[in-house]
């Protein structure tokens, strides 16, 4: 049987320039179809590009090249029926649950009874019946979402986009409108023909959908695409569910080329934005379980989502302090020593590998001991920072190294001027 | 037997609060028409002001039409100029320091560009004079309303803008159901301050010479500084009294129902911690016929949108879209042209300043500004004390307020003959009383904002200083100070734009017949006008321009940065 392609992204590419010129690649060959009848979760880290790959899609943000076709038509001239599930739900507070469906159907040259009439036929599918009348603020976070879900229903949208729609949610609140959504989609009450959704949560993309889309971050491309050929309802604890999600980990984990942490040609080092402490906690966690663990079983221990737990693994590989192999993560000889050892041998086990695997710090330090005064603003290395990253990212990967290297006491920061310093510039010698 | 009938419980009931309502729909409808008859009359050079307190219920109505109609055009003015700036990035870069410069310059500088173009218009006419007694009061109260919906629309959350996309609205929609329920706070409260300025500048406004020309209109404004040119305190004291009440007023019944109302527009998704009340919406809003309205206006503003979906369908409007980009490019260069034009006149016109004049005007702007120094000096001394106490204590918070608010509403140019009065018998003249004068308008702005501050500092700061047992001084160096900083440091800017703008008054006073200057900007300001010197008046606005657009950039931008980075509780 010929499936209909819904939308066909082709030869997507997104960059952004910032000062000077420098370009940063946001998103890279994106070659994707979406088919009729398919739910596509699209899977990466924070900052691979995912609700940017979103938004292009919906049409909100130009792709830098590429286009996208809605039904083989390019999307500026089609006229697209798209509908979007916010994060943050983006409702207006001003108007009550049917006024806020109704934003949906204006200008469809619809008169009131109709539009009500819609309107109250999707809030009663997505369950919130008798709060027609309420405020945005007088419902809770999963019935806010609900009311979001409700607005992109009513239009009856052939794809039905969702960005991240549960993150903001607790997670027994979430789980619980995961599964609504997921019978509705099954009962075929969801009018779209096709859904996608871009998340985090690993768990949540093999639970719901049909097929994985996982990207890269730095820039975001295609890693893997695969299929999800499980039957609804799915168990969460049966074989075929947990190979699903240890497979996408490793994925997930695994960068492209094989070594990954160490320089890729002309490519500044990424900094995974995780505290010395939490890198700790997770070293010595691992320690204490014999220096191996599976991610995924070591995740849903520690209740941690995918956001949270691998930036402490991908800086314990930076740092040689891990490995992961067949998604599982394994201390190396340095990480067991650290994690054995007091907090002075720490500090200077720390400082070994960050003086040997983190540019960033090399960096940091030349600089310092080469101006007379060892005294510099962040502002400097902000600059240096932005030809490689967003203003944004820039902060993130210096705050990350002055973490790193005020625990190992490689350097000093002053907070209130701004300004990074040597506290014993004698004692350094590179 | 009886027949059953059934009446309609509440559709037909008309209650007594209906009547009250239908009578101030058919005041105001009747008080429109008569201030139309009124304006359409030939402008009588020689018009009297009768002091008789009979006239004064007149001469209010007068006023209160020409405050209203400035705010509307302040209202149309600041969403037109607040879309157009944010319409590309050129747009802001022009139009956005623009604004800064305007809100600079005294009302007193537009008053001869904004009467002789009136009167070129309407020669003659009384409409003419009407017009310019109304720009003047708009050029007083426009600009931070626009400053206020410019900022609104542009902090519009990025995912609320992009449902907006997303389901196709055009503008009108956008307008109507994202921008302006955005911006409706924030607009309520400028709105309210703006109205207050409004009064504060109504004598100047309606009663001022040019060229050694005396204008007059009918008003209450003129009413006040009539009597205080005659010295009749009697009649000062009636015409405060009149002003004041008005204020109460309009503030009971227009605008705290009117802040009530937009808490409906409020960002946050929680519910707020005490609902603010009005008893004015609480009474109204029983209204069958307040109801009918509201309900009219709504269906009306549902059918203009779906109509203007029907005549401007999406396919139009990347045309409309075309149009309009060319229309804001062709503005900015009329902006820009203007401006070269405004730039090649002034040099004409400045052409027969002297050496002498410079200097003088170097002097005078020096004196303003101890002056200005001075004042917020003295404001700060007595607000923050009373600030942090009313601020830190809820319960004197509840009584002190509202004295507070009405002692603020009181526009201080009408107070100012009689402070004069006793100023002069203390000696020392208009020289540091113009101090006095500059204080009266501006401390509220400090004082609103230090109480703001005080009440924010969280409370368990608060119990854990008390907890440390730290006290006095280093209570106000630890807990205090740090906490109201940004606050003070807005409080601040607020007072010393205020004080600026207020020279112009307190520096240059007609009272009892005979006019009181002393060296100062906002003296030389006034007089220049006065006398017809523009050269002088383009050289002393300039200067002051410069004054305040710079220490407002070099000072209190830099401060406020320093507040929000450190001292912001988060």
């Amino acid at each position: 049987m010929e499936r209909e392609i819904i939308i066909e992204t082709v030869g997507i590419k997104k960059s952004f320039t910032v000062g000077r010129g420098r370009e940063i690649t946001v998103l890279e060959d994106i070659n994707l179809k979406i088919y009729s009848g398919e739910f596509v979760s699209i899977l990466g880290q924070s900052g691979a590009g995912k609700s940017t790959l979103l938004r292009i899609i919906a049409g909100l943000v130009e792709p830098t090249e590429g286009q996208v076709l809605y039904k083989g038509v390019p999307l500026k001239q089609a006229n697209a029926k798209i509908a979007v599930v916010f994060q943050s739900f983006a409702l207006f507070p001003w108007f009550t649950v049917l006024e806020n469906v109704k934003v949906g159907l204006i200008g469809k040259g619809l008169t009131e009874e109709e539009m009500n009439e819609k309107a109250i036929k999707a809030i009663d599918l997505v369950g919130l019946d008798g709060f027609e009348d309420a405020y945005p603020r007088e419902l809770s976070g999963g019935m806010r979402q609900r009311v979001g879900i409700a607005r992109a229903l009513v239009v009856e949208p052939e794809i039905l986009l969702m960005d991240e729609p549960f993150s903001a949610l607790d997670v027994l609140t979430a789980d619980n409108l995961r599964g609504d959504i997921i019978d509705l989609w099954r009962a075929g009450k969801i009018p779209a023909k096709a859904v996608v959704l871009v998340t985090h949560n690993i768990e949540e993309a093999v639970s719901m959908s049909s097929r994985a889309v996982v990207l890269t971050h730095n820039p975001g491309k295609i890693k893997a695409d695969i299929p999800v050929e499980l039957s609804y309802p799915r168990d969460r604890n049966s074989r075929d569910f947990k190979f699903l999600l240890d497979k996408i980990y490793t994925v997930l984990i695994k960068p492209p080329e094989e070594i990954p942490f160490l320089l890729a040609a002309g490519r500044y080092q990424f900094l995974p934005h995780a505290k010395v402490g939490a890198i700790a906690g997770l070293v010595e966690l691992v320690h204490d379980k014999g220096g191996r663990v599976d991610v995924y079983a070591l995740s849903s221990e520690l209740s941690m989502e995918v956001d949270d737990i691998f930036p402490l693994i991908e800086a314990s590989v930076i740092l040689d302090f891990g490995e992961v192999k067949e998604g599982d993560f394994i201390l190396t000889e340095k990480g067991k020593r650290w994690a054995e050892a007091d907090t002075l041998e720490k500090k200077e086990i720390f400082k070994d590998s960050a003086l040997q695997h983190v540019q960033l710090i090399k960096q940091i330090l030349q600089v310092l001991s080469t101006i007379s005064k060892h005294r510099v603003s962040d502002e400097f290395f902000i600059d240096i920072l932005k030809n490689h990253f967003t203003p944004e990212e820039a902060w993130n990967q210096l705050e990350t190294a002055i973490d790193w290297g005020r625990y190992a006491e490689l350097f000093a920061y002053d907070y209130d001027a701004g300004e990074l310093y040597l506290e014993e510039p004698s004692t350094i010698d590179m | 037997m009886k027949i059953p009938v059934s009446i309609p419980a509440e559709t037909f009931r008309v209650r007594a609060i209906d009547v009250v309502v239908i009578f101030i729909v058919l005041g105001i409808i009747s008080f429109i028409i008569y201030i139309a008859s009124e304006w359409g009359t030939p402008y009588e050079e020689t018009l009297e002001i009768d002091l008789n307190p009979s006239n004064i219920p007149y001469y209010a109505l007068q006023s209160l039409a020409r405050i209203f109609c400035a705010y509307i055009l302040s209202l149309t003015f600041s969403i037109w100029y607040g879309y157009t700036a944010s319409r590309s990035k050129i747009h802001e870069k022009v139009m956005i320091p623009l604004l800064d410069i305007l809100q600079s310059i005294p009302v007193l500088s537009f008053l001869p560009g904004v009467v002789l173009a009136m009167i070129a218009l309407f020669p003659g006419k009384r409409l003419g004079i009407e017009l310019a007694c109304i720009l003047l009061i708009f050029t007083g109260q426009v600009w931070n309303m626009t400053f206020s919906f410019y900022h609104s629309i542009n902090t519009i959350p990025k995912e609320m803008k992009e449902v907006v996309k997303v389901f196709k609205f055009n503008k009108f929609s956008k307008f109507l159901r994202l921008d302006l329920p955005f911006s409706a706070i924030g607009l309520v409260w400028n709105s309210m301050m703006s109205v207050a300025g409004g009064w504060f500048f109504l004598m100047a406004c309606e009663m001022f010479i040019l060229e050694d020309k005396d204008f007059r209109l009918p008003g209450l404004g003129s009413y006040i500084q009539t009597a205080a040119n005659k010295g009749e305190i009697e009649y000062i004291v009636y015409g405060l009294g009149t002003m004041i009440s008005l204020i109460i007023i309009l503030d009971l019944f227009i605008w705290r129902p009117l802040i009530v109302w937009s808490q409906k527009f409020r960002i946050e998704t929680v519910p707020p911690e005490e609902e603010r009340e009005s008893f004015v919406l609480n009474f109204f809003s029983g209204s069958i016929f307040i109801k009918k309205i509201i309900k009219l206006i709504n269906t009306t503003i549902n059918q203009i949108e779906k109509l203007s979906y029907k005549r401007f369908p999406l396919a139009y409007t990347s045309i409309m879209n075309k149009i309009s980009k060319i229309l804001g490019l062709l503005f900015l260069m009329v902006i820009l042209i203007s401006i070269i034009w405004a730039i090649i006149k002034a040099i004409g016109l400045v052409s027969d300043i002297t050496l002498s004049d410079i200097v003088l005007i170097m002097k005078s702007a020096l004196y303003s500004l101890l002056r200005v120094f001075v004042a917020l000096l003295i404001a700060l001394s007595w607000t923050l004390p009373v600030g942090v106490y009313i601020g830190l204590n809820p319960k004197a918070a509840k009584i002190l307020q509202g004295i507070v608010q009405i002692a603020a509403s009181v526009p201080a140019t009408a107070v100012f003959p009689v402070i004069l009065l006793f100023l002069i018998k203390l000696g020392g003249g208009l020289d540091i009383g113009a101090i006095f004068l500059m204080l009266l308008g501006t401390q509220w702005y400090l004082l609103f904002n230090i109480i703001a501050g005080a009440s924010a500092i969280p409370k368990d700061l608060i119990e854990i200083s008390k907890a440390y047992g730290i006290k006095g001084l280093r209570r106000w160096k630890v807990l205090i100070l740090p906490g109201i900083f940004p606050y003070l440091i807005t409080g601040l800017i607020t007072a010393s734009g205020g004080a600026w703008n207020s020279t112009i008054v307190s520096e240059y006073v007609s009272f009892g017949g005979e006019i009181m200057y002393t060296t100062g900007l906002g003296a030389l300001i006034s007089q220049s006008s006065a006398s017809g010197n523009f050269g002088l008046l383009l050289l002393a606005t300039c200067s002051m321009s410069v004054i305040v657009v710079g220490i407002n950039r070099l000072l209190w931008k830099r401060l406020f940065i320093i507040a929000k980075a450190k001292y912001t509780l988060e």
